[in-house]
C-alpha cells in the first residue's frame, strides 16, 4: 500500500516535470506572478512612479480599450501589410538574383562585392534616407523592409544553389534533363530547405524593419501606436502593443514552419 | 564495330603543382549489344575514370567513346548510371525517382508510372512505391538506382561499385539479383569493380587492368552458365588466375608480403 502511493506520487510529479508544455505554462505563470509582485512592492513601498509602472490588469484593461475603440484592428492591419508586401517583395527580389547568381558565375561576380559592402551595415542606418528618398507616407516603409529581408533571404539562397550535390546533377544529367529542367526540378528543389532558412530570417529581420519604420515616422500601425501611447503615458497600452508585436511575429513564423514542414517532408528527421 | 567502343582513350588530370597525373592510357575496348563487361582493377587505377568519360562527365585527353557508331560528347539518357553511392532525389518517392526519365521526355503521368512500376517490381521493391528515400536501407536504394537508370530505357547502363557500400551479405544477394534482371532486360553493361569474385559472378567478359597509369592487362572470357556458383573448378581456377594478375599490380611492399605465396609467378 504505502509503495503503492509513493508511486502515485512520483509518477505525478514527474508528469509535470517531463511534459513539455506543463513546464512552459508553469514558466509563463511564474513571469506574471513576479510582475504582478513587483506592482505589489511599488504600491507598498513605492520606490517608483506607479504611473510609469505597467501592471497585467492595465494591459488587459488597454487591449479591451484598444478593441473598443476600433483602433487595434486597423494597427494590426496596417503593419501586416506593410511587412507582408514588404517581405514579399524583398524575398522576391532575394530568390531570383540569388538564383542567377547562385547559377551563373559571371552575375555573382557583379551582384556579391557591392552586396558584400551593404552587408555588414546595420540596415537601421539606411533607414533615414528612406524617408527622404520615398517620404513618410507607405513607400518608404515598404522599401525598406523590402530591403532589409533581402539580405538573408539572398545570402542562403545563393548557397543553397551553389551547393547543390554534383552527384545529383550528374544523375539528372545521364537520366537527360536539359539545363531548364535541371535549374527547376534538380538545383531548386536540392536549395530549398536553405531558401526557406533564409526567407525565416528574412522575415524576422522584416518585423525588426517595420517595427523600426512605425516607431520614427508614422501615422498608424502597431509601433506608432507604441510611440502615440508614450505620448499620453499610457505605459499599458505601450506593453499590449509590444505583446501584440511579438505575437503577430510568433504566428507568421509559426506559418511559416509548418509550411516548412510540409514543403520539406522529404527530409531525414533529427535523430532526438 | 561494337555497340560500345572506346577507341586509344587517355586521361590526364592537371594537378597544382608537379606533372599532370596520367590517370588512364591507351583503353580500347569493344563491347557486344546485351554484352556484361566487367572492369577490375586496384584502387586508383582509372576505372571510375573510364567509366566518367564513357558516361560523358568527363572529357579524354585523347580517343573517343561511341555508342552506335554515335560520338559521346556529353551526358545523355542513352547512358544510364549507377553510382556507388546511389544519388537519389532525396525530395522524390521511390516511384516518382524511378520515374524521372520519363518524366524529362514529357511522358504523360499514368503512362510513366505504369513504366516505372514494371521496374519497381523487377527490382523487389514493389510495396515501397511511396516512400521516400530515407526511409530505404543502403540495399533498397540502390535497387532503386537501378531501376531508374533501367526505366530510362538506355542503350548501355554503365555501373560503378554500386555494391561497393553494401554488406557482404546484401552484397550477394544484389549480384544475384542483378544476374536475374540482366537476364530480364538484356541490357550492355559495364560494371566496375575491385571484387574479383563479383567480377566473375556477373560479368560475360573481365577486363583486368594495371595500376596507374590504367591499361588494359587482360581481358578473361567468362562461359561459365548463370546463375553461377562460386565453388564451381573452373570458377575457382579463374579466380586464382586473376587474383594472381592483381597481384602483380599491388604497390611494391604490399604486394610482397600479400603475394608471399606467388612470389615465383613474379617476373
Ligand atoms: N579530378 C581529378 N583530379 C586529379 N586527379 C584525379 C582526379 N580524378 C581522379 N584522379 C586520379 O586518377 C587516378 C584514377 O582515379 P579513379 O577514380 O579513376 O580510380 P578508380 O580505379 O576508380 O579507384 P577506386 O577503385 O578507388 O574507385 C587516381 O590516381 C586519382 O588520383
Ligand atoms: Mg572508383
Amino acid at each position: 500500500m504505502a509503495t503503492d502511493t509513493m508511486v502515485m506520487v512520483s509518477h505525478r510529479a514527474g508528469r509535470l516535470g517531463r511534459s513539455p508544455w506543463a513546464r512552459r505554462a508553469l514558466s509563463l505563470i511564474g513571469v506574471l506572478a513576479v510582475w504582478q509582485l513587483i506592482v505589489w512592492a511599488n504600491e507598498a513601498v513605492g520606490f517608483m512612479n506607479p504611473a510609469l509602472l505597467p501592471t497585467p490588469a492595465g494591459v488587459v484593461r488597454g487591449a479591451s480599450e484598444q478593441v473598443a475603440e476600433g483602433i487595434l484592428y486597423l494597427d494590426v492591419l496596417y503593419s501586416l501589410y506593410r511587412v507582408v508586401l514588404g517581405f514579399l517583395l524583398g524575398a522576391a527580389v532575394a530568390v531570383v538574383l540569388g538564383c542567377s547568381a547562385g547559377s551563373v558565375r559571371l552575375i555573382e561576380d557583379f551582384l556579391d562585392p557591392p552586396l558584400e559592402m551593404l552587408r555588414p551595415i546595420p540596415p537601421l542606418a539606411w533607414l533615414p534616407l528612406f524617408i527622404f528618398w520615398f517620404g513618410i507616407g507607405e513607400p518608404s516603409k515598404i522599401y525598406f523592409t523590402a530591403f532589409v529581408a533581402f539580405f538573408p533571404v539572398y545570402v542562403n539562397t545563393i548557397e543553397g544553389v551553389k551547393f547543390t550535390d554534383p552527384l545529383l546533377r550528374r544523375a539528372a544529367l545521364s537520366l537527360g534533363a536539359t539545363s531548364g529542367q535541371m535549374f527547376r526540378l534538380v538545383t531548386l528543389q536540392a536549395a530549398l530547405p536553405q531558401i526557406i532558412t533564409g526567407l525565416r530570417l528574412g522575415f524576422g529581420m522584416a518585423f525588426l524593419a517595420l517595427v523600426a519604420t512605425e516607431l520614427i515616422a508614422s501615422n498608424a500601425g502597431l509601433g506608432y501606436r507604441i510611440m502615440e501611447s508614450r505620448n499620453y503615458f499610457k505605459v499599458d497600452w505601450m506593453v499590449f502593443g509590444a505583446l501584440m508585436i511579438g505575437l503577430i511575429g510568433f504566428t507568421i513564423g509559426s506559418l511559416i514552419r509548418a509550411g516548412e514542414a510540409r514543403l520539406l517532408r522529404w527530409r531525414p528527421r533529427d535523430e532526438k | 564495330m561494337g555497340y560500345l567502343e572506346a577507341a586509344g582513350v587517355r586521361k590526364t588530370f592537371e594537378v597544382e603543382e608537379g606533372e599532370p597525373t596520367v590517370a588512364v592510357e591507351e583503353f580500347t575496348l569493344s563491347m557486344a549489344e546485351g554484352e556484361f563487361v566487367a572492369l577490375l582493377g586496384p584502387s586508383g587505377c582509372g576505372k571510375s575514370t573510364v567509366l566518367n568519360i564513357m558516361a560523358g562527365f568527363l572529357r579524354p585527353s585523347a580517343g573517343h567513346v561511341l555508342v552506335e557508331g554515335q560520338r559521346v560528347t556529353a551526358p545523355g539518357s542513352d547512358r544510364g548510371v549507377v553510382f556507388q553511392e546511389h544519388a537519389l532525389f532525396p525530395w522524390m518517392r521511390v516511384l516518382d525517382n524511378v520515374t524521372f526519365g520519363p518524366r524529362l521526355r514529357g511522358v504523360p503521368r499514368r503512362e510513366r508510372l505504369e513504366m516505372g512500376q514494371r521496374f519497381v517490381d523487377l527490382v523487389g521493391l514493389t510495396g515501397f512505391e511511396r516512400h521516400w528515400p530515407r526511409q530505404l536501407s543502403g540495399g533498397m536504394k540502390q535497387r532503386v538506382a537501378i531501376a531508374r537508370a533501367l526505366t530510362n530505357d538506355p542503350k548501355v547502363l554503365l555501373m560503378d561499385e554500386p555494391f561497393g557500400a553494401l554488406d557482404a551479405q546484401n552484397r550477394r544477394m544484389m549480384q544475384d539479383e542483378l544476374v536475374k534482371i540482366w537476364a530480364a532486360t538484356k541490357k550492355t553493361c559495364l560494371f566496375v569493380t575491385h571484387s574479383i569474385e563479383e567480377a566473375l559472378l556477373l560479368a560475360d567478359r573481365v577486363v583486368t587492368m594495371t595500376a596507374r597509369p590504367g591499361r588494359i592487362k587482360a581481358v578473361h572470357e567468362v562461359s561459365l552458365a548463370r546463375p553461377r556458383d562460386d565453388a564451381a573448378p573452373a570458377f575457382v581456377t579463374l579466380k586464382r588466375e586473376l587474383a594472381d594478375l592483381l597481384q602483380q599490380e599491388l604497390p611494391e611492399e604490399a604486394g610482397r608480403v600479400a603475394g608471399a605465396e606467388s612470389r615465383g609467378k613474379r617476373p
